[in-house]
């Protein structure tokens, strides 16, 4: 109506005016403040741009410590001198290289790299060419300043693992950032050093700090003139773990030697004690900065020192998944405690036969018996009955099968396999007698060893707890910023008798001199857990002789336990790759002695040490510091 | 049958006007070029893109100039909509750069609904206002609405956190209001109400933590850290005093060379013009956005009715509170608060949604009453 009647406006004049007398006035006043920029103190401002220039630089922020749970700092920082070059100071790179190659002994980056590494910041400011050099090249650098324009030393810090490879696979180690983070992310620096593995590159936000800068006034050879303000770099946070130093120590000795894995955890909360994986390396390396001859050594060796076995190595679990199994036909009726199975040695199934590992049998079992002597003919029958679908349901409850998400690096889920996987894997459908196998934890089905340890954990302590590194994160005046609650993944669902009876049939399998898992005995502490033996080398009709196998081809050994039985303290999952012999004989005497450790660092001096059984002699304890000064002890 | 393009029309198009723009946009271009030009590895990326999004800018804007501006009224509600809608997709799904999120992505293309929330509240400010005439002025009661239509965009953008953005915003509603016309009263009660804040403010400020206050003070003024922004600042300025008279001519400005501006093709693209073409260039720039403005708010003057003069003055507000704030910005003279230069900043969504609307001036300027009155089209 208004668009067909249009009728001349009552203009805003006055307010048009007053409009445009506001963009005259503010333009006016931009107008002289550009005269008097550019020309009332063009000198200046010239000066300036031509011979002095002011630049932001970076100060680095130091990087969070990583204590142990009694404190005791397992990655500390040290002080360390870095050659940088600026490149806008550098009139001739190749020459300054080329001295530079004189004082500095090692291969410095040539000119094409240094290049490359360059481009990616501005000109003014410095590009790192060497980390922590030694005292007499500082004192050389120094000296000679006026003959290398553009080259500075920098102090920083340098990351040191305090005990060298102790616990290198949870604590991982730091790197030169990437250029890829680089582009994703503006806070970091060519050069700067980030967490590549472990805990340093999970907990990387909270160790890293963050940078100050100092805005200085530079000549034009690049020295300082001044500084005009400064702001200090807020130093990270320290992570307080749950990892007991002195155990971690105990359980890489035990590993020594040998390729495999040993995770033990605190069942009440999920709290990691040890994780130890062997071969390890030597983390400072890398924080130097790790030579490519080196670094070829560690990826290429065929042992993967690399490789944090305990969350990343995939075994299947062999007879220690028979406590999953059992708890499944517990609760779901397949059996009593009180159905009795007849092993003779073989169970026939289908068209084929399938065999104890006791050759003889093991005669009429019941639930307890055929864990304590590990029957493997009881738990096909068992597992038959369980029907696959509902065994890989439980293997789930148990933490299999997905991820544990304890804050490490490229953890692995393992395997469940179940009707549906095959159907998507290979197309095809189950068959029966592949459960059989997977009850007795062969087959398709694999774990990590932080898995298993979760398993027997759950069983010893009646709920699936999230496993955790990370105690507390404290800033660097010791207050607690976060700290991690014990988090339940879930509570089972199992009835308390069922955990009853596996308790006591785990408890046996130690205790009971028909056990399977005899040499983890201690005197003064029932134990309880499970041996498992995994075939890595299906053998046919005959059996083969260990000593006569490669290496490569021989069977795994684990254990799992836990301690004390009546109200258990540390879960303990044990794996020996190609050991050649059983769990019982290689992997539960390493238990033992890690449970011995333990409750002789916390129970003080009445425990009774395993004795002659054991490695462990109570002077090895004074060595390793367990029951000088036990902080925790109870008794 | 209506002819689609009254021949009489076009003898009412004010190419002056659009030369203006032109010449700073182009201008903009040959700086965006330089900012970006890297001596080793080349590049002319970014100019290119802005010579792309300037030529899809001046096609938006003719195409603005071939409808009645007034049938816009009628969508102003949905266009609004659609702009408030994407600025909150954009907190759900958007792309962060340089440390906030502000882009929304649709395949090689990125939007940022900021800069066209702008156009859109300018639009649906001018119909509310148009029905609305009061002849003592706009009544407090009068203000409800449009505050709502203003807050909501302005937090989301806030959140970004884009605080300068969200301050142009609120300027151009206010300015775009009090071309409305306020009556005395509202004058009287937001002065009595802005004069209780100023004391209260420091006692409320008084009652927060000293962390809070601290993060207040930074966001208000980011320049009180002096290794942010100040340093950018004191970058700029050296750039620009450096420039003197003449300048240092075109692709040797040692400050842009050596990299010690900081976006240096957007917000701090102007230090870049003045080092390069000293006073002189930037005083014709200054001078053409003045032509510009002025020249706009001729439009707005012989405007046809209420609608198409706020429309016309919101535009240019926005222009003028964009370039006021950044010149202010990068000369030291207000806070660093990351407000691109309208034309001369790179950007396609900022560049294409201000060509828009000075296709919307040129609109309401070809459409105006005359004393030969145009027949109804």
């Amino acid at each position: 109506m208004l668009l067909n009647d249009p009728e001349i406006p009552e203009s805003p004049r006055r307010r048009i005016f007053a409009a445009a007398a506001v963009v005259v006035v503010l333009f006016a006043a931009i107008l002289t403040r550009l005269w008097v920029l550019q020309i009332g103190q063009m000198e200046s401002w010239r000066s300036l741009s031509e011979n002095n220039r002011i630049r932001l630089e970076r100060l680095p922020a130091t990087r969070g410590l990583v204590l142990d749970r009694r404190g005791e700092p397992l990655v500390e920082n040290r002080p360390a001198f870095d050659v940088q070059i600026v490149p806008e100071d550098t009139p001739d790179l190749a020459a300054t290289l080329a001295r530079l190659g004189d004082i500095i002994d090692g291969d410095l980056p040539d000119k094409a790299e240094f290049a490359r590494a360059a481009r990616r910041q501005p000109r003014h400011e410095p590009v790192p060419v060497r980390r922590d050099v030694d005292w007499d090249t500082v004192v050389r650098l120094e000296v000679l300043e006026s003959e290398l324009p553009g080259v500075r030393l920098a102090t920083g810090p340098i990351r040191t693992y305090t005990r060298g490879s102790l616990g290198s696979h949870l604590l991982g180690y730091v790197g030169q950032v990437d250029p890829g983070t680089l582009e994703r992310d503006h806070s970091y620096r060519m050069g700067d050093l980030v967490g590549k593995s472990g805990l340093e590159r999970s907990f990387e936000e909270w160790l890293r700090g963050r940078p100050g800068a100092q805005q200085i006034e530079v000549d034009a050879l690049g020295r300082r003139l001044r500084v005009i303000s400064e702001k200090a770099p807020q130093p990270g946070r320290n992570l307080v773990l749950t990892i007991d130093g002195r155990l971690q120590a105990f359980a890489e000795q035990l590993l020594e030697g040998r390729e495999g894995a040993l995770v033990a955890l605190d069942p009440r909360t999920g709290g990691v004690l040890a994780l130890a994986s062997a071969p390890g390396y030597d983390p400072n390396a890398f924080a130097r900065g790790i030579s490519s001859s080196d670094w070829k050594g560690l990826t290429g060796d065929v042992l993967q020192p690399l490789q944090n076995r305990t969350v990343q190595g995939q075994y299947p679990p062999g007879s220690t998944f028979k406590v999953v199994t059992a708890a499944a036909a517990l609760e779901e009726g397949v059996v009593t405690p009180f159905t009795r199975i007849f092993c003779g040695g073989a169970w026939r199934f289908g068209n084929r036969s399938y065999r104890c590992w006791r050759p003889g049998g093991h005669g009429s079992v019941d639930m307890h018996d055929a864990l304590v002597g590990s029957c493997d003919v009881y738990f096909y029958q068992v597992g038959h009955r369980l029907g696959i679908d509902t065994l890989a349901e439980y293997a789930r409850r148990f933490g299999l099968g997905r991820l544990p998400e304890a804050g490490l690096d490229h953890e692995k889920a393992g395997l469940v396999p179940d009707t549906a996987w095959k159907k998507r894997r290979f197309n095809e459908r189950w068959y029966p007698g592949e459960t059989l196998s997977v009850a007795i934890g062969q087959g398709a089905l694999l774990t990590t060893p932080i898995q298993m340890a979760r398993v027997i954990g759950a069983i010893a302590g009646g709920a699936l707890y999230r496993p955790h590194l990370v105690d507390r994160v404290e800033s660097p005046g010791g207050e607690t910023v976060d700290a991690f609650a014990p988090e339940i993944d879930t509570d089972l669902g199992l009835r308390p008798t069922t955990l009853h009876q596996l308790r006591e049939a785990l408890r046996d399998v130690v205790e009971s001199p028909r056990g399977t898992g005899r040499n983890a005995h201690l005197p003064s502490v029932e134990v309880g857990g499970k041996t498992g033996t995994v075939q890595v080398f299906r053998m046919g009709q005959n059996r083969i002789k260990t000593a006569d196998l490669p290496r490569h081809l021989r069977d795994h050994a684990w254990f799992v336990a836990f301690a004390p039985v009546e109200d258990p303290e540390i879960a303990i999952a044990v794996l020996i790759e190609h050991a050649g012999t059983g769990g019982g004989a290689t992997a539960a005497p390493i238990a033992r002695d890690l449970a011995d450790f333990w409750f002789a660092s916390t129970r003080g001096r009445d425990y009774q040490l395993a004795g002659t059984g054991g490695i462990l002699s109570g002077t090895e304890l004074v060595r390793a510091g367990a029951i000088t000064a036990p902080p925790n002890a109870e008794g | 049958m209506r002819p689609i393009f009254d021949p009489r029309l076009l003898a009412r198009f004010d190419v002056g006007l659009l030369l203006a723009t032109l010449a700073i946009t182009g201008i903009g271009s040959l700086t965006v070029y330089s900012a970006t030009f890297d001596p080793v590895a080349g590049g002319s990326g970014f100019a290119l893109r802005q010579i792309g999004f300037a030529t899809i800018g001046l096609l938006a804007a003719l195409g603005m100039t071939a409808f009645d501006y007034r049938k816009l009224e009628r969508w102003a509600p949905l266009i609004y909509g659609l702009s408030v809608a994407l600025l909150g997709a954009v907190l759900l799904v958007g792309q962060v750069g340089g440390g906030s999120r502000r882009w929304i992505g649709a395949g090689p293309l990125r939007l940022q609904p900021s800069e066209t929330v702008k156009l859109a509240l300018v639009v649906l400010l001018a119909r509310y206002y148009h029905h609305r005439e009061r002849p003592e002025g706009l009544r407090l009661r009068d203000l409800g609405w449009p505050i709502l239509w203003t807050a909501t965009p302005a937090a989301l953008i806030l959140v970004q956190p884009d605080l300068g953005t969200a301050g142009v915003l609120g300027l151009v509603a206010v300015s775009v209001t009090c071309m409305a016309g306020l009556s005395r009263g509202t004058l009287g009660i937001i002065g009595v109400g802005v004069a209780a804040f100023v004391p209260i403010a420091p006692i409320l400020f008084g009652q927060l933590k000293t962390y809070q206050q601290k993060r207040i003070l930074t966001f208000l003024d980011p320049e009180s850290d002096p290794l942010g922004a100040g340093y950018h600042v004191i970058q700029s300025k050296i750039a620009i005093g450096s420039g003197g008279f003449l300048g240092k001519g075109y692709l040797s400005g040692t400050q842009t060379r050596l990299d010690f501006l900081p976006e240096q093709h957007t917000d701090f693209v102007f230090s870049v013009l003045s080092e390069e073409w000293g006073f002189v260039g930037a005083a014709v720039v200054v001078g053409l956005y003045l032509a510009l403005i002025l020249r706009g708010l001729v439009v707005v003057h012989r405007a046809k009715e209420r609608f198409g003069t706020l429309l016309a003055f919101g535009v240019l507000a926005n222009i003028f509170w964009q370039a006021t704030i950044n010149l202010g910005m990068i000369t030291g003279l207000f806070p660093v608060v990351g407000i691109t230069l309208p034309f001369v900043s790179y950007g396609g969504s900022s560049l294409v949604t201000l060509m828009l609307g000075v296709g919307l001036v040129l609109n309401v300027n070809m459409r105006r009453l005359s004393r030969e009155r145009l027949p109804r089209l």
